[in-house]
């Protein structure tokens, strides 16, 4: 048994000690030792997107980080994006908009949009579906996604104004 | 308030929205790990297994009691292969099971994985067409004479006399190269050993639960009360999470022997390699047309690469004899003369996927039409106007009643919003300029909601088809519906609850919808095949239907009036043309706490209904617009028109949403998602980084139009929906590419018509800037 480290976790706010095999991703500390496991894995190659997380608020692949390389950094996972039973403007946009089907790679691509947005509250329609392009989806089609982000943009963007 | 034909948004999104879905990987962080040594070549003998010491890993001679997994079709010409669930003599395909790893997590069995060291004598592998059916070829199956497993076979009558006749033939080859489902969520079980009982409960990404428990107890030998199958939230299955796979089984038998729970959760590689693939389809066709360009007779040789093994339930029938019998679409004509085979090799086993046979028939049959329409010099839309059914009930020359359907009028409709004539003149515009812009057409008819008498014909010795629903008022008013069906993404339960609304007068939240478990569910067939709103939604509304009948019953019992004079709306029961109403949940509390005053009343609300229909057609349209790079053979779809006819629509915004992910698999099936084996039968797309479903800068806006016939084969008015999209989609884009090559006389007949296809078509063709 590889030895393991302990590390503490700064998750949606909450501290988690944890103690974990240096050879284990994030996504799997999160799931796994966190039970967060809202964080789902498609491909653990980095491609499908399924994974994403916020780390120092950018959108990562939890598959392609080690969970000791977060000791020291903020992590938000989807369980941290509503506003206790208030949904996230972007949560919300995609109910509305039929975002989603099965739901499993719904929070890598709530993650994705939610990070891209906090870094440019203004992004175009093509800059949209250009940053959604990272995820896959095989449900949906995309459109309806693509439209539930834009709408969600949208209304960030008024509320930030009031 | 009717809720039916609303866009209520889905009952099922909150909790998947918050991170709170429970997918089978999240319930399974206390069960040990379970990892499968897998083969790593196509074909040969086992000589030695070597299992490293202190390890628990079982083989193939560990589990010589379970039976192997052998699907039944009652035809001479099917011939019956097991599958053992771990091999002991024989390797079949590269990926297959060979042994299983119990450690304490996953990181660790994979680490003990990969010190079992597997002796394999290896043989030439059979991969493709021409070695299967090559004369002398060695069958995959020793047991069987040759590698064809399943041929279907007719000619009518008159066929050697339209093709003598004929004023022009057109005969084509296509090949439809295979490819994967790839539900974002791989397949994985979680097996629980409960220590008092004995019961295991395996928790699975699946499709059909019952069948699962039926397959797995047959397989085991062991009464299906001694296992409760469950499905939880399951992240997409298109066909793929259908079948009994060797994994399920061996996590049962796993359970049992150790007397502990066991998870296996597949990796994307092992779902690429070893879960089942589809659409590996090479049909060669000989249309007989009139000059006025009638099809007046079909002629087809059709074979189903169908992989190693016949998939459980649906046998390797699935694909070639859904092509023999659906082959002919929404053309009227009566001359067919078919043989269908479905060829075994060292391949990974074909199973279902969305349109299963249809995307490849419909895109060999709209090929067809093109090419017929430019040889008589006709317009596409107008062969297709002259050809399509258009009088009801309908026969096809294989014996399928189609129902009431729009095949022509879907066809204007589409044809009328593409705007045509604005489209030519840009077309020739740009091409002046180097750009080369096309557009496609493609109609088609999708079977859907079909019960036992589809399944019984086609020899299966497990007919699939009704649907069991239980339907039940609790005392405060509210439902709850047990389903057969098993739900993974459609929104069935949102789409049930405004069906059940409007029968019994109260809102869609009030209803609760189970599924997905053996232990609370009816025994039924799972979600797959288009089926689950027309013979679930029938069953559920006939059960409703009858807890309304006695909630009227009541309500003029207790408002002293006839039930005739009652409606059940918003919540209440009222009395028609008078003031006097009861809410519906006190009509309910009723039936339970006052049963003695209802006379020849049953105490209690609890109902239920079967429902096996005979099988509706939809029909729809689809018109694709596409520009081609002519230096790069990149393709875009710039634009996809869809008028799709699925009867009424229970929730138009669902509705459209399974046509838009049927189209975009659609598309992936025309440009980019190939399953590729080089000659040793060694897969070489075992990635996301090799085997490429689109992404949202692949797939553009799909614009939807519905047309709404109501057939009278249908209880709910609805006709299935789930695979048009997938269906109809790569017969559009490749016409829209054909369309937009045509300058340089380009027919592709092959998908997906890759960048390196296009190319070379273009080379040979001249067209080319560079060699």
């Amino acid at each position: 048994m590889p030895d393991k480290r302990d590390v503490t976790l700064a998750v949606n706010g909450k501290t988690y000690a944890v103690s974990i095999e240096p050879r284990r991703s994030l996504a799997n500390v999160l799931r796994d030792d966190c039970g967060l496991t809202g964080t789902h894995l498609g491909c653990e190659h980095g491609v499908c997107g399924a994974c994403t997380v916020l780390v120092n608020d950018k959108p990562v692949r939890s598959c392609l980080m080690f969970g000791v390389q977060a000791e020291g950094k903020t992590v938000r996972t989807v369980e941290g994006l509503a506003d206790g039973e208030t949904l996230h403007p972007l949560q919300q946009a995609f109910w509305e908009n039929h975002g989603l089907q099965c739901g499993f790679c719904t929070p890598g691509f709530l993650m994705l949009a939610a990070g891209a947005l906090q870094e440019n509250p203004d992004m175009s329609d093509d800059d949209i579906k250009d940053v959604l392009s990272s995820n896959l989806c095989r449900c949906t089609g995309y459109q309806n996604i693509v439209k539930a982000v834009r709408l969600a943009a949208r209304e960030m963007r008024a509320r930030a104004r009031a | 308030m009717n809720w039916i034909g609303r866009r209520l948004p889905r009952l099922e999104d909150p909790a998947l929205l918050k991170g709170g879905g429970s997918y089978v990987a999240d319930r399974a962080a206390k069960a040990a790990a379970v990892s499968f040594v897998r083969s790593p070549v196509a074909r040969g003998t086992i000589v030695d297994i070597e299992i490293p010491s202190d390890a628990t890993v079982f083989t193939g001679r560990d589990l010589v009691d379970v039976k192997p997994i052998r699907p039944i079709l009652h035809r001479p010409d099917y011939v019956a292969i097991g599958q053992p669930v771990l091999p002991i003599d024989r390797v079949s395909f590269c990926g297959q099971a060979l042994a299983v790893v119990v450690a304490d997590d996953a990181a660790l069995a994979e680490d003990i994985a990969e010190q079992v060291f597997v002796d394999i004598d290896v043989a030439d592998a059979i991969i493709n067409f021409e070695t299967a059916l090559a004369p002398d070829a060695t069958p995959v199956h020793p047991e069987a004479a040759s590698n064809v497993l399943v041929e279907g076979r007719m000619k009518t009558q008159g066929l050697d006399k339209v093709f003598a006749d004929a004023a022009e033939i057109v005969a084509l080859d296509v090949r439809s190269h295979r490819q994967s489902a790839a539900p974002m969520e791989n397949r994985g079980g979680l097996a629980e050993y409960d220590a008092g009982s004995g019961r295991v409960t395996l928790t699975a990404s699946v499709q059909m639960p019952h069948m699962l428990r039926t397959g797995i107890a047959d397989t085991l030998d062991m009464p299906e009360s001694d296992l409760r199958v469950i499905a939880p939230d399951v992240g997409g299955g298109f066909g793929q999470k259908m079948s009994l796979f060797p994994e399920y089984v061996v996590l049962v038998w796993l359970a049992r022997k150790l007397k502990r729970s066991v998870a296996w959760i597949e990796d994307r590689r092992e779902n690429l390699l070893a879960s089942a693939h589809s659409r590996d389809q090479a049909f060669s066709l000989r249309g007989a047309f009139a000059k006025d360009g009638r099809l007046l007779g079909l002629e087809a040789d059709l074979r189903s690469n169908i992989g190693a093994f016949s998939c459980y339930p649906v046998t390797c029938g699935v694909e070639p004899l859904m092509a023999f019998a659906e082959l002919p679409g929404p053309y009227d004509f009566a001359e067919y003369g078919v043989r269908s085979r479905g060829v075994t090799t060292n391949t990974c086993m074909m199973a279902p996927y969305r349109g299963v046979s249809r995307p490849t028939l419909t895109f060999s049959m709209e090929r067809m039409m093109d090419v017929a329409a430019k040889r008589l010099g006709i317009d596409a839309a107008e062969i297709r106007r002259r050809n399509l059914i258009k009088a009801f009930p309908h026969r096809s020359p294989t014996g399928l009643v189609y129902d009431e359907g729009s095949y022509l009028q879907a066809m204007e409709v589409a044809i009328d919003a593409a705007d045509l004539p604005a489209f030519r003149a840009r077309q020739s515009a740009l091409r002046t300029l180097g750009r080369y812009l096309g557009v496609g057409i493609s109609v088609f008819s999708e079977r859907t909601g079909y019960g036992t008498p589809a399944y019984a014909a086609r020899g299966m010795d497990i007919v699939p088809g009704y649907e069991i629903v239980d339907c039940s008022m609790d005392p405060s008013g509210d439902v709850v519906l047990r389903i057969g069906s098993s739900p993974h993404g459609q929104g069935l339960k949102t789409s049930l609850a405004q069906l059940v609304s409007d029968e019994l007068g109260i809102e869609p939240h009030r209803i609760r919808i189970i599924s997905g478990d053996t232990d609370a569910t009816p025994y039924g067939w799972g979600t797959f095949a288009s089926r689950s709103m027309v013979i679930a939604g029938a069953a559920s509304k006939l059960a409703a239907g009858k807890i309304a009948v006695k909630l009227k019953t009541i309500a003029a019992t207790l408002m002293e009036t006839s039930s005739d004079n009652i409606e059940l709306k918003d919540g209440w029961a009222r009395v028609s043309h008078s003031n006097q109403a009861m809410e519906i949940g006190a009509l309910a509390r009723a039936a339970y706490h006052q049963s003695h005053r209802f006379e020849g009343l049953l105490p209690g609300l609890h109902e239920n209904a079967v429902y096996d229909p005979g099988g509706t057609f939809s029909n729809a349209c689809h018109i694709a617009f596409v520009e081609v790079d002519i230096e790069t053979a990149g393709v875009r779809v710039d634009r996809f028109l869809v008028v799709e006819d699925a009867g009424v629509l229970i929730n138009p915004m669902i509705v459209d949403g399974q046509i838009t992910g049927g189209v975009a698999q659609g598309i992936a099936n025309a440009l980019f998602e190939e399953i590729v084996y080089d000659d040793t039968g060694n897969l070489l797309t075992a990635s996301f980084a090799d085997y490429l479903p689109p992404t949202a800068a692949e797939i553009p806006e799909i614009e939807i139009m519905h047309m709404e016939t109501v057939s009278p084969e249908s209880v709910t008015k609805a006709k299935g929906v789930g695979e048009g999209g997938a269906i109809g989609a790569p017969a559009a884009v490749v016409n829209a590419i054909c369309d937009a090559l045509s300058p340089f006389g380009i027919e592709l007949f092959e998908l997906p018509a890759t960048p390196q296809r296009i190319r070379e078509a273009l080379r040979r063709a001249g067209g080319a800037s560079y060699a």
